[in-house]
């Protein structure tokens, strides 16, 4: 095992916190439904080195960080999975992935 | 329920109204059909048999003092209500009892030959079974609530029978007005019902009421009303004054129905439940008036109602009412005894009119008296049996009308109700006018020459019909003594029912007169009608206002007629608005209103994704910012080092 003291927690924090904003801004700012869906998988990152971290510098002989870890890279492949499956089918119906332009649902 | 049933000494009561009720589920179950149906009376009159004899054998317990508690089983409870089912058998219900056992029996025999080959004969048996035991349920309850749900069936069993042949439109209709003017007077006894519940006496007995009453514990207002209330759903079932319209055209049944229904029993249920709930009125002098108002107002508009009817059924029909009024006016001037006494004697001999009444429409296919006449030839037995039914109602020396009417004219006489001298004067002119509508239709019928071809040819009824008009007819003559003793019981009627109280008063004056008057009407019946030596047509022609106003029931029917049309259109039409724009209105608000709030709501639904997604994150850090602001020490977790 490394030592801990080497590089500080909250080092690992802020890395994880810029993610984690950088994916939310893509989910709100880019038009491209691709792009909206990377920055969900970047949230998803973000979280996921939070839970590396906290399982490295708290107990580390439990096991629920991890496994949340693998659990949220499983999940998010999936995910990405269906995601890509409902773009391609919005392709077919609206000749676009503009997110600005499909808005069937306004009320 | 199954302990008292099976192990109490007294539970045979449960079998008098259970053995025809069983028979109604062994008839309707197995024996409607056209093939079967010949076997289904024998059921019904095996079952009345058991009954009578259960009835007498209460009796004879009642007038030894064994019976006295009733014999009940918890039904459910309400709150701290404890409803019951039970059978009480006192003076009162026990000789109700036997009445209702004995007529219903003898219907019963007469309907094999009066109903031969009809249509429906298993059907007519399986109602005729429903009937007996919902009245003998009727009569042997122990509560009013009981007495309610047994009050209903015999109202539908009343229903079904007049709309017997329901292919004719007449009984159809004649069915359903009988049926909705009773409901009139129901709704009052429902009204009673969920009043006494509301008094938080807990307890719908009538021998628990009676001690509350007895105790002072229940104050005359409540009295009153409660009285009162009765009386309406007494005056519906009684065909009183002025809810007496249905009677006369409920004669559209079969001739025992009208006998055993519409004369012997369920009509008396309302005086019935009247002398039941005596406790009650006799906390009021006001509901006591009423009573006796009422039931003097229908003896006497009734009977002139009879006099100028010509078919024969309708007649009787009259007669019926006329003589419910008597018994209402009876109970209402203080002669319970009395009331009761002429209920049971009336019993005998109104069934017994119906049935020789029914002898004859069976022999002639017709109801209108004018087409007999001369009959008495032919149908010696209806003839003779019919002159003994009519002596009796008309209260001659000395048959049963005459003990009984007699009381109730004493009890007019000596009763200190104000204006008891104007009910007196009415119930005596009501036996002459009885005494002469009576003899007017024997001597039209049975005297003179025939007045149609088929009443040439009339002939006898078959025994299975003149048997029970003879039992009858033998029960009218002797029903009398059972003013001085009742056989078994070792005592006389009024004591029976009292449980010993010492007898009425009678007035010597009040029975010659009577006599007298009863005398003059069938005098003049026998001038009019046999010997010719008045003419009725004169008279008619002399006074046709008064021919007119008879002829048509006093426009009762078309007073009736013209409070539906007016005044119920009229009041409908005013709920109608009311509903239309107020309840509607109040609806159609709540639908106008969520639709305006939904059309200012949708406009947050932008169809822009991002924008969703904008809100939750906002959402989230202003709920994160909330948290920071109310508790710093969440702050302090991030910036304290480990």
């Amino acid at each position: 095992m490394s030592n801990p003291a080497v590089i500080p927690i909250h080092a690992y924090l802020i890395v994880s916190t810029l993610l984690f904003a950088i994916g939310v801004l893509a989910v709100l700012t880019r038009r491209n439904a691709i792009a909206v869906l990377m920055g969900i998988e970047l949230m998803l990152n973000a979280a996921n080195i939070n839970f590396v971290v906290f399982w490295r510098y708290g107990g580390a002989d439990k096991m629920e960080g991890l496994v949340f870890a693998v659990t949220v890279i499983a999940l998010a492949a999936a995910e990405a999975a269906i995601a890509l499956a409902i773009i391609l089918s919005v392709y077919r119906r609206f000749k676009t992935v503009n997110v600005d332009q499909i808005n069937l649902m306004r009320g | 329920m199954l302990e008292v049933l099976l192990y109490h000494p007294n539970s045979y009561l449960f079998l008098i109204p259970g053995l025809p009720l069983l028979a109604f589920l062994v008839i309707a179950g197995f024996y409607l059909r056209p093939e079967r149906e010949r076997i289904a009376p024998a059921f019904l009159i095996l079952a009345l048999c058991g009954s009578l004899a259960l009835s007498v054998r209460a009796l004879l317990a009642v007038a030894h003092g064994e019976l006295t508690a009733p014999v009940s089983f918890e039904w459910l409870w309400v709150g701290r209500a404890r409803l019951e089912i039970g059978c009480l058998a006192d003076g009162l219900s026990s000789i109700m009892l036997v009445v209702v056992s004995v007529v219903s029996l003898l219907v019963q025999i007469y309907s094999i030959g009066y109903m031969k080959g009809e249509i429906g004969y298993g059907r007519y048996f399986a109602y005729m079974s429903l009937f007996s035991g919902s009245m003998l349920g009727l009569v042997i309850s122990d509560n009013l609530l009981q007495t309610y749900i047994f009050w209903e069936l015999v109202g539908i069993c009343s229903y079904l029978l007049i709309g017997f042949w329901y292919r004719r439109p007449s009984a159809a209709a004649a069915a359903k007005k009988a049926f909705v003017v009773t409901r009139f007077g129901d709704l009052g006894f429902m009204i009673a019902i969920i009043l006494i519940f509301s008094q938080k006496w807990w307890t719908f007995g009538f021998q628990q009421m009676a001690g509350l009453a007895a105790s002072g514990r229940i104050p005359t207002e409540v009295g009153t009303v409660l009285a009162l209330l009765i009386f309406c759903g007494a005056a519906g079932k009684s065909a009183q004054f002025p809810l007496h319209i249905w009677l006369p055209d409920a004669m559209e049944g079969p001739t025992p129905v009208s006998a055993l229904i519409h004369a012997a029993t369920m009509v008396a249920a309302g005086v019935y439940l009247v002398a039941r709930c005596h406790f009650l009125f006799a906390l009021s002098p006001v509901a006591l008036f009423v009573v006796a108002l009422v039931g003097a107002l229908t003896l006497f508009l009734a009977a002139t109602m009879g006099v100028a009817e010509n078919d024969i059924k309708r007649v009787m029909a009259y007669s019926t009412i006329s003589q419910l009024g008597y018994m209402m006016m009876a109970l209402g001037v203080g002669g319970y005894a009395a009331g009761v006494f002429h209920l049971t004697t009336h019993a005998f001999f109104k069934a017994l009119l119906f049935l020789t009444a029914g002898s004859v429409i069976h022999a002639l296919h017709t109801n209108d008296m004018w087409k007999m006449g001369g009959l008495g030839k032919r149908m010696p037995i209806t003839s003779i049996t019919c002159l003994i039914g009519a002596l009796a109602l008309a209260g001659i020396f000395p048959l049963s009308g005459f003990w009984s009417k007699d009381e109730i004219l004493s009890a007019a006489w000596f009763s200190d109700l104000p204006g008891h001298w104007v009910f007196f004067g009415l119930a005596l002119a009501t036996v002459f006018l009885t005494a002469f509508y009576m003899f007017r239709l024997w001597f039209v019928t049975f005297t003179g020459e025939p007045r149609s071809e088929e009443a040439g040819r009339g002939h006898e009824s078959p025994w299975v019909m003149a048997g029970p008009l003879v039992v009858l007819a033998a029960l009218a003559v002797v029903a009398g003594g059972l003013k001085y003793v009742v056989p078994g019981a070792g005592v006389g009627f009024g004591e029976l029912l009292a449980g010993g109280r010492g007898e009425e008063h009678v007035s010597h004056v009040a029975v010659v007169l009577s006599i007298l008057a009863a005398l003059a009407g069938i005098g003049l019946a026998w001038g009019a009608y046999r010997a010719k030596l008045v003419s009725s047509a004169a008279f008619n022609r002399r006074f046709p206002a008064v021919h007119a106003l008879l002829k048509n029931a006093w426009y009762f029917n078309r007073g009736w007629e013209l409070f539906a049309t007016r005044v119920v259109i009229a009041g409908s039409a005013i709920a109608a608005w009311f509903d239309r724009h107020v309840v509607n209105g109040m609806v159609d608000g709540v639908a106008w209103l969520s639709g305006w709030a939904s059309r200012r709501l949708r406009l947050a639904e932008t169809g822009q994704v991002q924008f969703y997604a904008l809100v939750l994150v906002a959402a989230v850090v202003a709920g994160l910012l909330a948290v920071f602001v109310r508790d710093t020490s969440v702050i302090e977790l991030f910036l304290v080092r480990r």
